[in-house]
């Protein structure tokens, strides 16, 4: 088992610097999810403007994996169209349901095709996945909401 | 020449117990296996311990040469199966120095013990009643009371922790007072590794006239307990971490309380007559053994018995106070650690929790995974403990028989490795 696969460089450097943290003002909805076994936690907030993500903010705690990949959300969407989320959500979430059988598409996935050495851990898959769960959450109840 | 003499009534204490520790390890058939391309240093056991052969193979005996349902048959096999099943009874009722057998009742582990007193026990309590348990438990020895509390109006209360891990006793008079029915509350604890002076609680508890419940799942697998000595009133724990199978565990309770408690689950073997129009019930132990029980998980739990015995459990003790003492030094080299619980190796058992500045648990056990080291990471089934001390949660190595000191020092490399690869 490659420890580096998993602990790729960006996903390091993203928890050692995280983006977009910090709960900020103006937002649609916030929501708050936790990983019951782990006790993992993100408070997320997001902004809608017309089609356009204006701002994810978030706050949490937890381990890398999963701080990381709230921080790598922020810089994948802020200031990108719903439609090209959701079309890099559907990927992300496939990847890591994959267990490592898919090649990700950089393209779309931007950073988050460092979490593809996740998918193989199948104990971290739901570290990766807690901030992503939560912004399709808060993103549904913005819709919902407007 | 000066002579020194020991002043009357001094214990004299025995000579350090014999113990080789190469020879446990090579009854373990799994500590020769390698994890990531290291050799396995198994650092878990308070989660579930390994098994030794003699285990493994009195399981697989039974099922190979003696298998038959117990207790219903009058053929050979059922007659062998029920005789093993009874003297597995027979074992635990000694080795916890229970009056008799039948106050030994298995069940698949200590949560159902705690439950099945929960639910029987507390059948009778009424509003105003109040149950004690403490900030220290297992969610185990939470959550049967918070539910008995909501079927029946009885008010739950709890013990507080002192900063250095240990049961806050400063309350102990008005906690435990004339509407206590019960107090439960853990023997050692599972993340602390604290074990709890229960002298005073016990004598609160007699002098009102409640009984006394001890989780002792992280107790009897690693020291000697007298269920008499404790003149306590039940305790549960499990098979599954003191060397035998998973599925089996055991309640001991005084006789004349099991006898009048209401059955728990109902079905085969624990009835005495059964009619369209109702029901009488077996005497204790069976009438809480409903069902088919787990057999060769109970022969299995036999054998660990056994092998505990003719180890000794007061050498096994000695082995992992010299462990806890060592890995307590070592772990306060690293810089950037913090022990959670007793931080001398004195009222605590071989099982720290740690967190590492600045790096998650999770990523500390997945570092040490990748180098054989085997730790539990989380809450452990105890969150109130992660509240009280402000952490979202811990990492914990737990040591057995098996373990060297050259294990603790692989944690130590490790969590070496740990720290350069996540300190910001």
């Amino acid at each position: 088992m490659q420890l580096d696969q998993l602990y790729q460089e960006i996903i390091l450097d993203h928890y050692k610097h995280p983006k977009g943290r910090g709960l900020r003002e103006p937002f649609g909805a916030e929501v708050h999810h936790v990983n019951p076994t782990c006790g993992d936690e993100i408070t997320l907030r997001v902004r809608v403007e017309g089609d356009t993500i204006s701002d994810v903010s978030w706050e949490g705690q937890g381990c890398s994996i999963s701080q990381a990949s709230a921080s790598v959300l922020h810089e994948l969407f802020t200031g990108h169209t719903m439609a090209e989320m959701m079309k890099a959500h559907s990927a992300f979430v496939e990847l890591m349901g994959s267990k490592g059988q898919v090649e990700p598409d950089e393209a779309v996935l931007g950073d988050a095709v460092a979490f593809a050495g996740v998918a193989k851990y199948p104990a971290r898959v739901k570290c990766a996945l807690l901030s992503w769960m939560a912004l399709k959450d808060a993103v549904a109840r913005v819709e919902v909401s407007s | 020449m000066t002579t020194v003499t020991i002043p009357e009534g001094m214990p004299q204490y025995d000579d350090v117990p014999r113990f080789d520790v190469d020879r446990v390890r090579a009854d373990f058939p799994i500590l020769t296996r390698e994890v990531n391309g290291h050799p396995l240093v198994y650092l878990d056991s308070a989660n579930t311990s390994q098994k030794p052969r003699q285990v493994i193979d009195a399981m697989a005996e039974h099922y190979a040469r003696h298998n038959a349902n117990v207790a219903r048959s009058v053929h050979t096999l059922g007659t062998e199966s029920t005789v093993a099943y009874e003297e597995a009874r027979a074992k635990v009722a000694r080795f916890i120095n229970a009056q008799s057998a039948d106050e030994v009742v298995f069940t698949k582990n200590a949560t159902e013990a705690l439950n099945l007193v929960a639910y029987s026990f507390g059948s009778k309590l009424r509003p105003g009643d109040e149950i004690v348990i403490s900030e220290m438990e297992h969610h185990s020895n939470i959550v049967p009371w918070q539910l008995l509390c909501e079927r029946t109006g009885a008010t739950l209360r709890w013990f507080g922790l002192t900063e250095h891990g240990r049961l806050d006793e400063s309350n102990v008079d008005s906690l435990i007072n004339e509407r206590t029915k019960l107090v439960s509350i853990v023997h050692t604890s599972n993340v602390l590794g604290t074990v709890n002076a229960t002298a005073r609680i016990t004598n609160r508890v007699r002098e009102v006239g409640a009984l006394l419940m001890l989780d002792c799942s992280q107790t009897v697998p690693h020291r000697g307990f007298d269920v008499v000595d404790y003149d306590v009133d039940f305790i549960a724990f499990t098979g599954h971490k003191m060397l035998g199978p998973t599925g089996i565990g055991v309640l001991w309770g005084r006789a004349e309380l099991l006898d009048e408690m209401p059955p728990f689950l109902g079905g085969g073997s624990m009835i005495e007559t059964v009619r369209m129009t109702g029901s009488t019930f077996a005497k204790a132990p069976a009438r809480f053994e409903a069902g088919t029980p787990p057999i060769a998980q109970a022969i299995g739990l036999g054998a660990a018995v056994d092998y505990l015995e003719a180890i000794g459990m007061d050498a096994i003790a000695w082995h992992e106070k010299e462990l806890t003492a060592y890995a307590l030094d070592a772990l306060s080299t690293v810089d950037g650690l913090t022990v959670y619980g007793p931080r001398v190796p004195v009222g605590r058992g071989a099982t720290l929790s740690f967190a590492l500045d600045g790096v998650h648990p999770h990523d500390v056990g997945q570092v040490l995974d990748s180098l054989g080291v085997e730790v539990r990471v989380g809450h452990h089934c105890a969150k109130p403990i992660c509240d009280r001390y402000g952490v979202p949660a811990f990492t914990r190595a737990s040591f057995y028989l098996y373990t060297t000191t050259e294990e603790i020092d692989a944690l130590v490399r490790g969590l070496d490795q740990v720290k350069r690869m996540f300190r910001r």
